[in-house]
């Protein structure tokens, strides 16, 4: 808001004046009265991956440029928006010029007078910077054009790039707020929860329960007050749609956040989000007080007569936070250790109190479900999952970044359909979805469709969104540990079964990965992986031992590899392979020598190298460094 | 130290419920947890010392030792692991002379892992003193040792 709003009083006056609908309405058209849409937009992605890549620098030149070459009347300094992660990681940062939908990738500081003295003052195409396809080596040009995007269904995240993550006004001239509107003047709480309830919206943090009964549940339980609490902790490695919804869109998750209070009864709400995801606490800590001025939060919201206000917690770095009990106790100051769950949340959480947890993705498919209908909503999907799910897509894939497609699409359209198969021209090994607790899925079942329940059957999840793609170097043995290394730190130590059973299974493992492994070693993290998900508190390890049984039925064969012949056919673990260099390859250009920590990489310069395996660490500097294939794994 | 705890407890009205970010910013303000902080921090809330204490060590976020002057964190996130992150661990734990979680001698690094920051078409990701340095590699993270004063040995140099 531009508006500054000094004291109690002002402030009163300016909420005043958005009491109804109408006038909410009438607010949204002065906002977009404002703006002419003929006139150039800017939009630049700020985002965590491309702010990383060096977007900062590259919005300063803009703006710089813009001014140098005269151009302010043409395209004033504030529409050059800097908006939330639009999805393609990969090749950030990333602008689009508007009304044209020019889009340029990979953009540097350098590209800037270019960009600014050809297509923003002619209209003319950069070729070298538009997306080019591959495959066909066609330009494409405007963004939605581009494959990646247009496979996509992009409810949520396409708002993304008309949003300038730190403008409230930009939400709303898209039309935010007004299902919250609509909601306060023309629904009753109930209907709320009924309509979420057909829509059959399911939680997205992983679990996939029905948001609508959990609302009904919290609704209908005894105990004032209620709490609504937004779950941003998303710990799960590899998956990062939250944070881009939450940096991106946070008034789409607050304002999901106000309907489900307003429907469960609740005055109080938390957001209680990762401490790694900086950007995502600025954003959305500006975003309460945006919404707070405008009188979307706080005291008798939009006249309505309902009370809600929403806190910021940030967490503290353990995974385990993100299970729901465990959360709670981190809110309530202590350290964040999860209980049994036959105490449902919505009847005591937070304090003791009815709480009803959500997380971000799902508060985000609120408001369009209520704005669309909850027909129009259950129409995406498939039959027992409804709507869109974001992906990150990440790994040896060579469309990184965030995807977001209607459930039923097959695991195959996403990786090779939209993130256009596995670089290098590797061979496809497997795809991990649902984080820590999901599993591998290897490539005869690449054509199941992606919901909630095929997955489970494959003995791997959904989870929250996470899918890590793998090729023929990645070794599965090497994988599955990974994962037990990341759940022994994690656990919170309280029940026996995880704290203790993880680090035993992550023993064999090691053993396996270092060519000590027996053949009866795979018999005993089967039973083991069985006791633990048996005998565990929570999900954490309840889940844990998934990735370890995923691999073993779909790959056994490298297990038995590592046990029986002491190898690693993917050339991972260290104890089982040797380096040397192959003198066919080698011109003796002495940048392994040069890499190579402990002298292991021998030789004169011009000719053939050696690498002395009595000394070699097997850190593989040499063969990350050498640029003609010369150093071998075997 | 004690007007300094005082003013961090009063951001969040002394309320306990905050502990967790109120610890946050008593280490944002003096790079780790002092002890003597912490028993400023028990006093003013009201809260047991003990529970201050169980707080600080279930919680990566928090150090009871004075952290380093450069923080580098090693992302070993998924993406970044099928990607050689752990092959980045090891070097760094072999520049440094430290292990993740411990911080040189001198005061002069600090080193830790992370479970994910999010950034993963950049992976393996380095982050030094809160910046992303994406694809990287070992040569890449000499050249940014190097930077921040570390004596390593760089590709451009001559030997």
């Amino acid at each position: 808001m531009k508006k500054k709003i000094k004291t109690l009083e002002q402030l009163e006056q300016f909420r005043k004046d958005i009491e109804t609908l109408e006038q909410l309405e009438q607010f949204r058209k002065d906002i977009q009265a404002k703006r002419d849409p003929e006139k150039t937009v800017i939009s630049l992605c700020a985002g965590t991956g491309c702010l990383a890549l060096g977007a900062e620098k590259v919005a300063v030149a803009l703006k710089e440029e813009i001014q140098s070459q005269g151009l302010v009347s043409k395209v004033s300094l504030d529409s050059i928006k800097e908006t939330g992660c639009p999805g393609f990681c990969e090749r950030g940062p990333i602008v689009v010029i508007y009304p044209e939908e020019t889009c340029y990738l990979g953009i540097t500081v350098e590209d800037v007078p270019e960009i600014v003295s050809k297509t923003i003052a002619n209209n003319e195409i950069i070729e070298r910077l538009v997306y080019k396809d591959p495959e066909t080596k066609n330009r494409v040009v405007r963004d939605s054009e581009i494959p990646f995007y247009k496979k996509q269904q992009r409810y949520l995240l396409g708002n993304n790039s008309f949003i300038d993550s730190k403008s409230i006004e930009d939400y709303i001239s898209l039309g935010g707020y007004s299902a919250l509107a609509r909601v306060l003047a023309d629904m009753k709480p109930e209907k709320v929860v009924q309509e979420v309830i057909d829509a059959n919206l399911r939680g997205r943090g992983g679990g996939g329960f029905p948001a609508g009964w959990k609302w009904h549940s919290t609704r209908n339980a005894e105990g004032n007050p209620k709490y609504v609490i937004c779950n941003a902790d998303e710990g799960d490695p590899g998956a990062f749609m939250d944070r881009a919804l939450l940096e991106g869109n946070p008034h789409s998750v607050l304002e999901g956040m106000i309907i489900g209070a307003y429907a469960i009864g609740s005055s109080e709400g938390y957001i209680y989000v990762r401490n790694e995801y900086p950007l995502a606490v600025t954003n959305a800590t500006l975003a309460l007080d945006q919404a707070r001025e405008i009188g979307f939060l706080g005291g008798n919201i939009l006249g309505s007569g309902f009370n809600f206000d929403i806190k910021i917690m940030r967490g503290g770095g353990a995974f385990v936070c993100g299970e729901s009990s465990a959360l709670f106790a981190s809110i309530e100051g202590r350290s964040g250790e999860p209980r049994a769950k036959y105490i449902h949340a919505t009847d005591k959480g937070l304090w003791d109190k009815p709480t009803n947890l959500n997380n971000v993705e799902t508060w985000a498919n609120v408001p369009l479900i209520i704005n669309k209908g909850a027909r129009w909503y259950s129409e995406i999907g498939t039959e027992g999952s409804k709507g869109t799910k974001i992906f990150s897509l990440v790994g040896k894939i060579n469309n990184t970044g965030l995807v977001e497609v209607p459930m039923g699409i097959t695991l195959r359209e996403i990786i090779y359909g939209i993130g256009g198969g596995i670089p290098k021209g590797k061979k496809f090994k497997a795809v991990q979805t649902g984080g820590p607790s999901g599993g591998c899925i290897p490539e005869a079942y690449l054509d199941t469709p992606v919901d909630f329940d095929e997955l489970t059957k494959l003995g791997s999840m959904m989870g929250s969104g996470g899918m890590i793609v793998m090729d023929e170097d990645n070794c599965m043995v090497d994988v599955a540990n990974y994962f037990l290394k990341f759940l022994e730190e994690e656990s919170c130590g309280k029940c026996t079964p995880c704290r203790e059973g993880i680090l035993q299974m992550r023993k064999i493992l090691d053993r396996i990965t270092s060519g000590e492994g027996k053949e009866e070693d795979l018999d005993t993290l089967e039973w083991m992986g069985d006791a633990i998900i048996d005998g565990s508190l929570c999900a954490l390890g309840g889940s844990a031992p998934n990735p370890v049984i995923t691999t073993m039925r779909y790959f056994r064969d490298e297990y038995e590899a590592h046990i029986r012949d002491k190898k690693c056919p993917a050339g991972i673990c260290r104890d089982l392979i040797r380096f040397s260099i192959d003198p066919e390859n080698c011109n003796g250009c002495h940048l392994c020598v040069r890499i190579c920590p402990v002298e292991a990489a021998k030789g004169v310069k011009k000719e053939v190298h050696t690498i002395d395996d009595e000394i070699c660490i097997k850190c593989r500097a040499c063969y990350e460094v050498c640029k003609f294939d010369a150093v071998k794994i075997t | 130290m004690e007007d300094k705890v005082k003013e961090i407890i009063s951001r969040y009205d002394s309320d306990k419920a905050f502990l967790v970010p109120i610890l946050q910013d008593v280490q944002k303000e003096f790079n780790y947890l002092p002890n003597n902080a912490l028993y400023r921090v028990s006093n003013l809330l009201d809260v047991p010392i003990s529970q201050i204490y169980e707080v600080a060590t279930f919680y990566k976020a928090f150090s009871l030792t004075p952290r380093g002057e450069h923080q580098l964190t090693v992302c070993t996130g998924t993406a970044c692991h099928v990607r050689g992150a752990p092959v980045l661990t090891s070097h760094i734990e072999r520049i440094l002379e430290i292990k993740p979680g411990e911080t040189s001698k001198d005061l002069s690094f600090s080193f830790d892992t992370v479970g994910c920051v999010g950034a993963c078409a950049l992976g393996p990701v380095l982050e030094a003193d809160g910046e992303y340095h994406g694809k990287m590699t070992i040569a890449k993270s000499n050249k940014l040792l190097k930077k921040l004063g570390k004596k390593v040995m760089t590709d451009e140099e001559e030997d």
